[in-house]
């Protein structure tokens, strides 16, 4: 696999034309200009509105920024990014004023490259891997800004691109999930020509991408326009739909499914078991942001509720904590803490949220951890007791492990908690497969080259075989099913 | 897009409602639930599947005005569709062959009631039924109980049908007289809990169906937990049916309140536009 990508990466550095942009400008200039900031709104507009925060960079921006990369003749960059974007190829074609170009070299490997331009840890893949960051140790080329650029050029253009699909071979095959794993999954095997279902559980189509990921961040029409070209590449949403309970795998297998993709995520939030948790106000993240994300519970004119809060706490360090607690100052929350038990260097969300965060008037209480909730006689929680925490040795995630300090407990007002500690794998699909290999931790056990699980005709990737992970690993995981699910069908099609 | 296909009322507050789901219709069992979405801008609510028929393609839920969602609900006609309706949901009912079982019924939790009886029945089971309201018409569908019980007993609190007294009177008035293996009380929260205080000083064995808020049903979000046996379990995916004494009913009743200002705001408001339009 990796030679396969080294092999892509190097296939076209020497065109002329990229030759030629090389020679354009000399190395040491390159290296002198500055990164590019993002434009955003202004911290305390934007933590009053859903409107998204990063306002996208411009042509000239993208241009200026492209001319920072310097083409490398072994790049690092592509180390890191979990699908093998070539991308220096991209940025070249930015710098060319190829935007287009460019928007199609990142749909080689990404079919969503709107999306993981604004939600990919960059900081952690490609970026981290920039020759900037590794030799010079200087701040990386903005490959995310630039990814999210070339998408956005694109689909502003009205010339958004429609993979050429091979010829229908009608032969059906179900996904089921709708989140990043099962798009990119559906999307290949449409490509491959295969009649494609997809199945979702909810009654919208994006999985976290529209339930959990707010619109500050991800706007949901950046992923409907996603969905829309997937309708028009010929592929079937089934939402209301849960395969294991409204059908069971049989039954699909009766009405003709040939192979299944299972992409169902690790949706079962966790809460912490502490004395006072199941009080009124206080919500495991996927609720609160699902009130609203999916239900839009803050729009006057629609029916769902949700409990806005004027002192919230957000327990968690992660991308979920960010968002909730982004959410809650926009609800119109005075006061909105992050309460989390390592210190800011061991928080796993992208770094661009907590600085996002940190601006817009969020208080960060770290080396902290919850012990127990009060409430008033409604049951409506109106304390936290949390306990000051230090740092010991590393664990096995590599963190330096929270030890509490005995005697530390102090009791904080809240009227409204959110708790964003980590989310399971999703039950519904193990539990409707008696047979399904699965691991410990309760995610499907696969092959990792093919996907494939211990049921043949079932494949499956995603947050469901990862735990909880990230987008592009789910995308990644998607586009490598699509291909062990093809050649488990071809090879199933030959032997009748 | 899920079409009412019928619509009848009980009462001006209670109506059943067939609607088609034919997917649902064929995989339901005793116990399920589905969540529904009537259009665009409503929240997803929970209402367990009295009956269904695999043939028609047809699920039947009963449905009592309570708020903003279940009177938009009921004021919609046969003909009319609705937008979103996802199931079945929760575990099916555990039914065995128990000897002699007491299924307690309260208001329209006679409703999910009803598929349990008929279970039990077809299990071999001795059905006695207790059928409970305010008054007499909020008795529901006491014919359909009666066809698939060995006795039917009816109680109000007002005497104007049936016995005049609790539902717990009528509990005990067929334990005292013979031995009962296995209960089910479903009904109002609070019903719940003294139906299954009563069904405890006997030990006889109790599941209850809570009806907890909830979001999506499927274990995504933890709005529908409550404690069980000192865990917090996920009515959706976890129950709905629990042993009942195992269950934090006080915890219970503080969590399905956790809404309370924000219902009765929008049901006042609802009301209001119904009539400015009428
Ligand atoms: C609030 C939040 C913020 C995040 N931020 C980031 C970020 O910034 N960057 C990043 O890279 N990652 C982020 N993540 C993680 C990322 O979203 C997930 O790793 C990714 O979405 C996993 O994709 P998936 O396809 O495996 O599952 P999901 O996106 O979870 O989708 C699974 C879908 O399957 C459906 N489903 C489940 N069971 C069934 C069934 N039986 N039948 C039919 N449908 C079913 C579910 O309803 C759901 O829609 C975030 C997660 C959250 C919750
Ligand atoms: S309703 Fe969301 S988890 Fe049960």
């Amino acid at each position: 696999m990796e030679n396969i990508i080294a092999e892509y990466i190097k296939e076209g550095r020497s065109e002329a034309w990229r030759a030629e942009l090389r020679k354009s400008m000399k190395a040491k200039e390159r290296t002198s200009l500055e990164r590019v900031q993002m434009p955003e709104q202004e911290p305390l507009v934007r933590n009053k509105n859903i409107v998204e925060v990063n306002l996208g960079i411009t042509e000239q921006m993208a241009v200026a920024e492209a001319h920072r990369c310097l083409d490398c003749p072994q790049p690092t960059c592509t180390i890191g990014c979990p699908v093998g974007i070539n991308i220096p190829k991209f940025i070249k074609k930015i710098e060319s004023k190829d935007f287009l170009g460019a928007a199609a070299t990142i749909k080689e490997t990404n079919a969503l490259p709107a999306v993981c331009g604004r939600v990919c840890p960059q900081e952690k893949q490609c970026e981290l891997n920039c020759f900037y960051t590794d030799k010079l140790h200087a701040t990386p080329i903005a490959i995310g800004h630039l990814e999210r650029f070339a998408a956005d050029y694109e689909r502003n253009s009205g010339k958004m691109n429609i993979p050429d699909i091979a010829e229908p071979n009608g032969i059906k095959v179900a996904v089921v999930g709708s989140g990043p794993s099962g798009l990119a999954a559906a999307g290949d095997l449409a490509k491959f020509g295969y009649d494609v279902t997809v199945f979702e559980a909810l009654h919208e189509i994006g999985g976290v991408l529209k339930y959990g990921i707010p619109e500050f961040r991800l706007p949901n029409d950046i992923v409907d326009v996603e969905i829309e070209n997937m309708r028009k590449m010929g592929i079937k949403f089934r939402t209301d739909f849960i395969v294991g309970k409204t059908a069971s795998f049989e039954e699909l297998r009766a009405r003709g499914f040939k192979a299944f993709f299972v992409g169902s995520g690790a949706g079962l939030p966790r809460f912490m078991n502490i004395p006072g948790e199941n009080y009124n106000g206080i919500f495991s993240s996927n609720e609160y942001l699902t009130r609203v994300n999916l239900m839009k519970a803050a729009h006057e004119d629609y029916d769902t509720p949700v409990l806005a809060g004027k002192n919230v706490a957000v327990v968690g360090g992660g991308n979920t904590a960010m968002d909730s607690v982004r959410t809650s100052k926009r609800l119109g929350a005075k006061r909105s803490m992050i309460i989390y038990r390592r210190s800011l260097e061991e928080m796993p969300a992208r770094l661009e949220e907590v600085h996002h965060a940190m601006a817009e008037d969020i208080e960060f209480m770290n080396l902290h951890n919850p012990v127990e909730y009060f409430a008033d006689e409604n049951g409506r929680v109106n304390k936290m007791r949390v306990q000051k925490m230090e740092l010991g040795e590393p664990d096995a995630s590599g963190r330096r492990r929270p030890i509490p300090i005995e005697g530390s407990e102090f009791d904080i007002d809240v009227d409204t908690v959110v708790v964003a500690v980590g989310v399971s794998p999703n039950p519904i699909v193990p539990s409707s497969l008696k047979d399904l290999k699965m691991t410990d931790w309760g995610t499907i056990v696969v092959n990792k080259d093919t996907m494939q699980s211990s049921i043949p005709d079932i494949f499956a990737g995603g947050d469901i075989v990862r735990g909880g992970a990230t987008v592009i690993l789910a995308m990644g995981d998607g586009r490598k099913a699509a291909v062990g699910m093809h050649q488990y069908i071809q090879e199933k099609v030959k032997a009748n | 897009m899920n079409k009412i296909v019928e619509m009848e009322f009980f009462s001006e507050n209670v109506a059943k409602i067939v609607l088609e789901a034919p997917d649902i219709a064929n995989s339901r069992k005793a116990g399920h639930f589905v969540i529904i979405r009537l259009d665009e801008k409503g929240e997803r609510i929970p209402l367990t599947i009295a009956d269904g028929d695999p043939e028609k393609g047809t699920i039947t839920l009963v449905v009592q005005k309570v708020g903003v969602t279940s009177a938009k609900l009921l004021a919609m006609k046969a003909g009319e569709e609705i937008l979103d309706v996802v199931g079945p949901l929760g575990h099916a009912t555990h039914i065995e062959k128990f000897g002699t079982v007491l299924c307690a019924g309260g208001g329209v939790g006679v409703a999910p009631m009803l598929p349990i009886i008929k279970a039990l029945k077809e299990a071999g089971n001795k059905v006695i039924s207790v059928l409970a309201g305010r008054t007499k018409e909020l008795i529901i569908l006491e014919d359909e109980v009666k066809k698939h019980s060995d006795e039917v007993i009816i109680m109000t609190d007002d005497g104007s049908y049936g016995k005049k007294g609790l539902v717990t009177a009528g509990m005990e008035d067929v334990i005292q007289r013979e031995k009962v293996n296995k209960a089910f009380v479903i009904g109002p929260a609070i019903m719940m809990k003294f139906g299954s205080l009563t069904t405890k000083k006997y030990n006889i064995p109790t599941d209850v169906s809570l009806n907890t808020i909830m979001v999506d049903g499927t274990g995504m979000c933890g709005a529908c937990r409550v404690s069980v046996g000192g865990k917090t379990k996920f009515v959706c995916v976890d129950g709905p049916e629990f042993d009942a004494f195992q269950v934090n009913w006080d915890e219970m009743m503080m969590r399905m309140g956790a809404y309370k200002t924000q219902e009765h705001e929008a049901y006042e408001k609802y009301l209001k536009t119904v009539e400015t339009v009428a």
